[in-house]
């Protein structure tokens, strides 16, 4: 009887964790484990068939010493530190201006948020690759103006600005995000301004900006991680080329792992990956503090 | 300038804007259907969109097969027979856990959430190895049934949509719970009956990002499916990219097109909930 009684005090105590422990079995084996065991490889020269042949430090002094890996990382920065402000801008800015009384705001809002529902498919990429083939149609406007256009996926300065436009092109999850926050700014402000004679500009600049920080911080950081681990354009589009202009690290931890069997060496890859990520994150939280305003603080 | 006069300076430059960005947006969708209608001389031939002579050749040539046993039909097939298992699990998984952290009190849960927290900002690309070995080990790897993809899913691995369920949850009074507590309900019998009904817009999103990004997903069939006749929709266009590009646009396109038309009408038949459970759950899409 009062074994029933303890039974049942234990079960209303720990329900809760009844609900989650599905999630908390999957965090344990596809989360955790895997996240230990790739520190652990990290240290060994493990190849796939041939299982751990040997530990040390092999793999990260290869990574600071092979001009190719060092050439990912930088591809990778040049990458992020293009694509995260410039599909930041453009969000921003063109939610700013639905949010003033447009006419048809829905029409506009559906056309801008297509290619972000569809850009991580493959029909996308192959249109890609169709707009800026040496023929395509970015040089046929260009020839209407009168200048010859390049191959552009195959000039090693300008493919990796390519696989950016296709990022920025797909602004508009990030737009509906802002447009969401915009909708929160009191209109009061704007009037106050506007009869002040503030501009559009100037009111964009001076309210809009500082009251939605906090948004403007939660889009950079998922932005930079998602940009950090950027793989789908760089494969499917230029395979990494030409001469390595667009070989992003990720691309070359899918090399290294899945061609070359290298587990290893891609597992410090990763970690390399990830602690840069997480210093940047860090950063990025440590910045807030700075410039980022949230309105509860000051008892608005 | 006046102040009316400066507003309607500003309202003509905004709509300028918004229609230039949205040709920006639109025309490569536009320029892509068309061109898939044209014979493969037309399509760099002219930036317009609209083919000269129209041709189904395109769309004749893109179900046909390359030889081998796929063609794009079944690799549809096997696309929607890895994306549908994954939108149910993941809408239950993802409920059931939201649920037992919404609304109870137990040991170590504000740890346990902080855990699940930082799983949003763990890059996949660090699980991707050893989760390929596990895998390998699980005899889940060209699996029929395409485990590695679909298991995780029962486990609430994606914990984004959990996050937003419980974001959602927070916003969801409590007193009609507490009214079937009274009347007798256990707490199964609430999660179904009460919290359900109740979260059913917000678990549609859920459904309709995991679909989306399900359907689109690359890397995921890449590393686990390796025989071609399980290739999904994605690993099958990319194929016939490498294959046909240079000579066959038209059928590259035509294929493309055929593949994201399911993803095309869910979008269009759902956009306010997409739009909804972006800006609510802050879900990226």
């Amino acid at each position: 009887m009062s074994n029933n009684k303890g039974f049942k005090k234990w079960m209303s105590e720990n329900l809760g964790m009844m609900f989650i422990l599905p999630w908390l079995i999957g965090f344990l084996i596809f989360k955790v484990y895997p996240f230990g065991s790739s520190l652990i490889y990290s240290f060994t020269d493990y190849h796939l068939f041939d299982g751990i042949r040997e530990w040390g430090l092999m793999n990260y002094v290869e990574i600071f010493t092979k001009s190719r890996i060092i050439k990912a990382f930088k591809v990778t920065f040049t990458y992020a530190f293009m694509t995260v402000p410039l599909k930041l801008a453009f969000a921003l800015f063109i939610a700013y201006i639905l949010n003033f009384k447009i006419k048809g705001v829905n029409l506009f809002r559906v056309a801008y948020y297509i290619p972000s529902i569809l850009g991580g498919s493959i029909a996308i990429a192959v249109l890609w690759k169709a707009i800026f083939k040496s023929d395509g149609i970015v040089n046929m406007i260009l020839a209407i103006f009168g200048i010859k256009g390049l191959d552009w996926l195959s000039e090693p300065g300008y493919a990796l600005f390519i696989i950016c436009l296709l990022r920025v092109w797909q602004f508009g999850s990030a737009m509906v995000i802002f447009l969401a926050a915009l909708k929160n700014v009191s209109q009061d402000l704007y009037e106050a301004a506007s009869i002040d004679g503030a501009t559009k500009w100037r009111q964009f600049f001076s309210i809009t900006v500082p009251i939605i920080t906090p948004v403007i911080f939660y889009n950079l950081v998922t932005q930079l991680c998602e940009a950090f681990q950027e793989f789908n354009g760089p494969y499917i589009i230029t395979a990494g080329g030409p001469r390595n202009a667009t070989t992003l690290i990720s691309l070359l931890i899918y090399n290294n792992a899945f061609k070359s069997y290298e587990m290893g060496l891609a597992s410090a890859q990763a970690w390399c990956l990830f602690i840069l990520v997480c210093t940047l994150t860090v950063i990025a939280f440590i910045s807030q503090k700075k410039w980022v305003y949230y309105s509860d603080e000051d008892g608005r | 300038m006046t102040r009316e006069t400066r507003k309607h300076v500003t309202m003509f430059f905004s709509y300028a804007v918004l229609i230039l960005v949205g040709v920006i947006m639109v025309y490569p969708l536009l320029w892509m259907i068309g061109a898939s209608f044209k014979t493969n001389n037309e399509i760099f031939s002219g930036i317009g969109f609209i083919p000269k002579s129209p041709t189904f050749s395109g769309y004749q040539n893109a179900m046909k097969s390359y030889g081998g046993d796929i063609d794009l039909i079944k690799a549809m097939i096997n696309t929607y027979t890895i994306v549908l298992p994954k939108v149910l699990f993941t809408i239950v998984s993802a409920t059931v856990t939201a649920y037992g952290f919404a609304r109870f009190e137990f040991k170590g849960k504000n740890m346990l959430f902080a855990l699940l927290m930082s799983t949003l900002f763990l890059p996949q690309v660090v699980l991707n190895v050893p989760q390929y070995i596990l895998f390998n080990k699980f005899g889940w790897i060209n699996h029929p049934w395409y485990l590695a993809l679909i298991i995780p899913t029962l486990f609430a691995t994606e914990t984004r949509f959990v996050f937003m369920l419980n974001q959602f949850l927070r916003g969801i009074p409590r007193e009609l719970e507490e009214a079937a507590k009274i009347d007798g309900c256990n707490a199964i019998q609430t999660l179904w009956y009460v919290i359900v009904p109740m979260l059913k817009p917000s678990i549609t999103s859920v459904a309709l990002f995991q679909f989306m990004w399900s359907s689109n997903d690359f890397m995921g069939p890449l590393l686990y499916v390796s025989a071609p006749s399980r290739y999904p929709a994605s690993i099958f266009v990319k194929m016939s990219m490498d294959a046909d590009s240079g000579f066959e646009w038209n059928r590259v396109l035509a294929m493309s097109l055929i593949s994201i038309i399911p993803s095309l009408v869910v979008f269009f038949l759902a956009q306010d909930s997409f739009v909804e459970g972006i800006s609510a759950g802050g879900v990226k899409g």
